[in-house]
């Protein structure tokens, strides 16, 4: 059984009387320890695919099956839960609190899921030695580069220790060299088993993952490279739903 | 291999999908950092609760203070247990029998006293308009009254120097008199003026120009505002003569008309009273009737000595309108059914004192909540300014995982928050304000402030936060994450 499972999910939007559908009818399987990318221009429906694969929003119809749990219907309530414990975002534009250090910022999913105070501490701080930025920890975000910003944001989702992490143009707002490294930091993540989802527009930021899913018109086409799979583990099954 | 950065976790599938709840502590923090955040801008906001709630506080400090110094008076003319029967003109149909009218005689008293179970005390009063005469001086007083001894009671008086007269002397008519501290300081001087109590038993005081012994007196009735405006006097006269030459003009004006305020005390102070035969057997002819002019005689038509009035004290006041129908039955029977008396009680008295008490309360009050109302809708504006600056951090905070409570908790904690804040300022504010108030005017009631009051002030300032806080809380929580997240 696949980590997810998308079955024919439509989201539709109406906008002055005009119908959108912002996804049509797409099925997508994701699995455990994939490392995947969501690529398409601007308006193709990545996002909206991704925050719905993300809990941020419900589709219009279709199921989607999340670590053995159906998800459609659930309540806000739910689904906040499920972000908090199973999902782990990291942004284009890092959305660390600003007032926060970089330490509370990393214990604000935990905040949210009751974990004492002091077990609370010491995952942070292990999430942060885990992206080389246990030394900043008393820093405010804007005391930190763009690139060590990232990391930080990384290490807040991992904190939870998710099934799956979703990443929507991480290096969107950093450099090429930082951002090589952000995606180093991606692939060695994926080495160590975790399931990745990167969302961008840019082919060759694409081109790191070995399975890449084409979004046009909120329809979906795929692509594998078996040589980005590396010889470590076989390569992800690439299934399209039926 | 995975090596997560966290320690062994339960396998995902038995991670519970229930909700921890957010953690109080840590929300408070967030609140008071943001409130530390933005300081000028709080305070800003607080100044509404602060002064709702010290207006709040001193407005009942004051009223109290007043209801106590009303009580105190109240008290000082003795109680709502007193009744007094007082001549009456005759109702409209009873006109064609004024000839036959008796008025208020002693035989009243004697048949109150066998046939009226519910009265304790009766005080028969003959009042005479009277100039007294002595040393020189002559003073017009407010009540000289031929009374029993018993009056001592009704009238809540003691005596301080000398002795009251007893049924003695009024057996015999006897000119003695006891004098009031007014009586006293008009024709001898006070105490303040002379520089020594005077005392003047045994002196000859002169009634409309009878000679009377004075073998009594009583003490100095006053209010406890009086007697701290007198020590206020005595400390700056103190103060004056160490600081400098002593002030020699002549001594203030001492009279009534200065303290209006005061007039319950001022009326028990300047008194003579003498036994009830004395004043009959010597003042008949002049004897007050008041509002009902019949015959002039001081007999009534049955030849029984005429009163002026009746003071009567009743067992409780609980049985008020039982006692008062008692009576009525008496002395209707007495009256041969010419109701030529009426009677007053206290309780009209301490009605308007509690009407007043009530306006000044509820008008306070009402300024006082239409400040919190203010400081309420301060709060309100600041939130729902605050909650659009921070569109994006209640994005974030869906993002990783916050409930739509644990948003509304946030802001809703943070409203709360600055309004006990701004509650507790103005419960400091207000004991300062009260002190200011007593040190501008020390001889006035003090103000008294009471726990219930600051309890209640408190209570108000958190419903308030609470009230202002439910709609930016309403507004924060329902933001759509994905939006949040995209404002900038």
């Amino acid at each position: 059984m696949a980590l997810v499972e998308l079955r024919s999910v439509s989201k539709i939007y109406h906008l002055g009387g005009e119908e959108i559908r912002a996804l049509d009818d797409v099925s997508l399987d994701i699995h455990e320890g994939e490392f995947i990318s969501i690529i398409g221009p601007s308006g193709s429906g990545k996002s909206t695919l991704m925050h719905i694969l993300g809990c941020l929003d419900s589709p219009t119809h279709g199921t989607i099956q999340l670590d053995g749990r159906m998800i459609q219907d659930a309540s806000t309530r739910e689904l906040a839960a499920i972000r908090n414990r199973k999902i782990g975002f990291v942004f284009q534009f890092f959305n660390l609190l600003p007032k926060l250090s970089v330490l509370q910022n990393v214990e604000l999913p935990m905040i949210y899921s009751g974990i004492a105070t002091r077990q609370r501490h010491q995952r942070a701080l292990g999430a942060l030695q885990a992206v080389d930025l246990a030394n900043r920890a008393k820093h405010r975000p804007s005391q930190l580069s763009g690139g060590q910003q990232q990391r930080a944001a990384i290490a807040r989702a991992l904190v939870n220790d998710p099934r799956i992490i979703f990443a929507d143009e991480p290096t969107g707002n950093l450099d090429s060299h930082t951002g090589e490294a952000i995606l180093a930091l991606f692939r060695r993540l994926s080495r160590e088993g975790r399931t990745i989802v990167l969302v961008t527009h840019d082919p060759e930021i694409a081109a790191v993952t070995p399975r890449r899913i084409e979004i046009r018109d909120g329809k979906i086409a795929e692509k594998v490279d078996l040589t980005l799979a590396g010889l470590d583990r076989p390569p992800a099954p690439a299934v399209l739903a039926p | 291999m995975r090596s997560a950065p966290t320690p062994a976790q339960a396998p995902a599938a038995t991670v519970p999908l229930a909700h921890g709840s957010i953690d109080l502590w840590m929300t408070v923090g967030v609140g008071l950092r943001e409130i530390w955040a933005h300081k000028f801008r709080s305070l800003l906001t607080m100044l509404g609760i602060i002064l709702g709630v010290s207006s709040l506080v001193a407005m009942s400090a004051l009223v109290k203070g007043m209801e106590v110094g009303a009580k105190e008076a109240l008290i000082a003319v003795g109680g709502l247990q007193k009744v007094r029967v007082e001549p009456q003109e005759l109702p409209v149909e009873q006109r064609h029998l004024q000839e036959q009218a008796v008025g208020i005689t002693i035989n009243d008293v004697y048949a109150l006293q066998a046939s009226a179970p519910l009265v304790k005390r009766i005080s028969p009063e003959i009042r005479i308009p009277a100039t007294a005469s002595a040393n020189g001086k002559n003073f017009r007083t407010f009540m000289c009254l031929g009374v029993w001894p018993v009056a001592l009671e009704l009238t809540e008086h003691v005596i301080a120097h000398g002795r009251m007269f007893n049924e003695l002397d009024d057996e015999m008519a006897r000119s003695v008199c006891v004098i009031g501290t007014g009586t006293r300081n008009e024709l001898w001087g006070s105490p303040e003026e002379v520089g020594r109590e005077i005392v003047p038993l045994g002196e000859t005081l002169y009634v409309n120009g009878l000679p009377f012994t004075i073998v009594g007196m009583f003490p100095h009735y006053e209010s406890e505002q009086e007697r701290k405006a007198r020590e206020l006097a005595r400390q700056q006269a103190a103060l004056q003569s160490t600081n400098a030459p002593a002030a020699t003009g002549p001594a203030r004006d001492r009279g009534r008309g200065r303290r209006g305020s005061n007039f319950a005390f001022w009326i028990k102070n300047a008194t003579i009273y003498m036994p009830l035969n004395t004043a009959y057997m010597k003042f008949r002819s002049g004897i007050t009737y008041s509002g009902f002019r019949g015959s002039s005689s001081g007999e009534g038509n049955i030849g029984d000595p005429r009163l002026s009035s009746l003071e009567l004290k009743i067992h409780s006041v609980d049985r008020l309108a039982e006692s008062l129908q008692q009576i009525r039955n008496v002395l209707m029977t007495t009256h041969r059914g010419i109701e030529d008396f009426s009677f007053r009680t206290q309780e009209e008295w301490a009605e308007n004192i509690n009407a007043f008490i009530r306006n000044a309360r509820r008008s306070g009050g009402l300024i006082a909540g239409i400040s919190l109302l203010v400081g309420g809708i301060g709060i309100m504006n600041i939130m729902l300014a605050s909650i659009s600056e921070r569109v994006r951090e209640i994005g974030i905070r869906k993002s990783v995982g916050a409930a739509t409570a644990d948003i509304f908790i946030q802001i809703l904690v943070e409203s709360v928050f600055i309004a006990m804040l701004g509650g507790l300022a103005g419960l400091l504010t207000s004991v300062a304000l009260v002190r200011l108030i007593s040190s501008f005017s020390p001889t006035e009631n003090a103000p008294i402030i009471t726990v219930l009051a600051l309890s209640v002030a408190f209570g108000f300032s958190v419903l308030v936060g609470v009230l202002a806080g439910l709609f930016p809380a309403v507004k924060a929580a329902r933001l759509n994450p994905i939006q949040a997240l995209r404002y900038e």
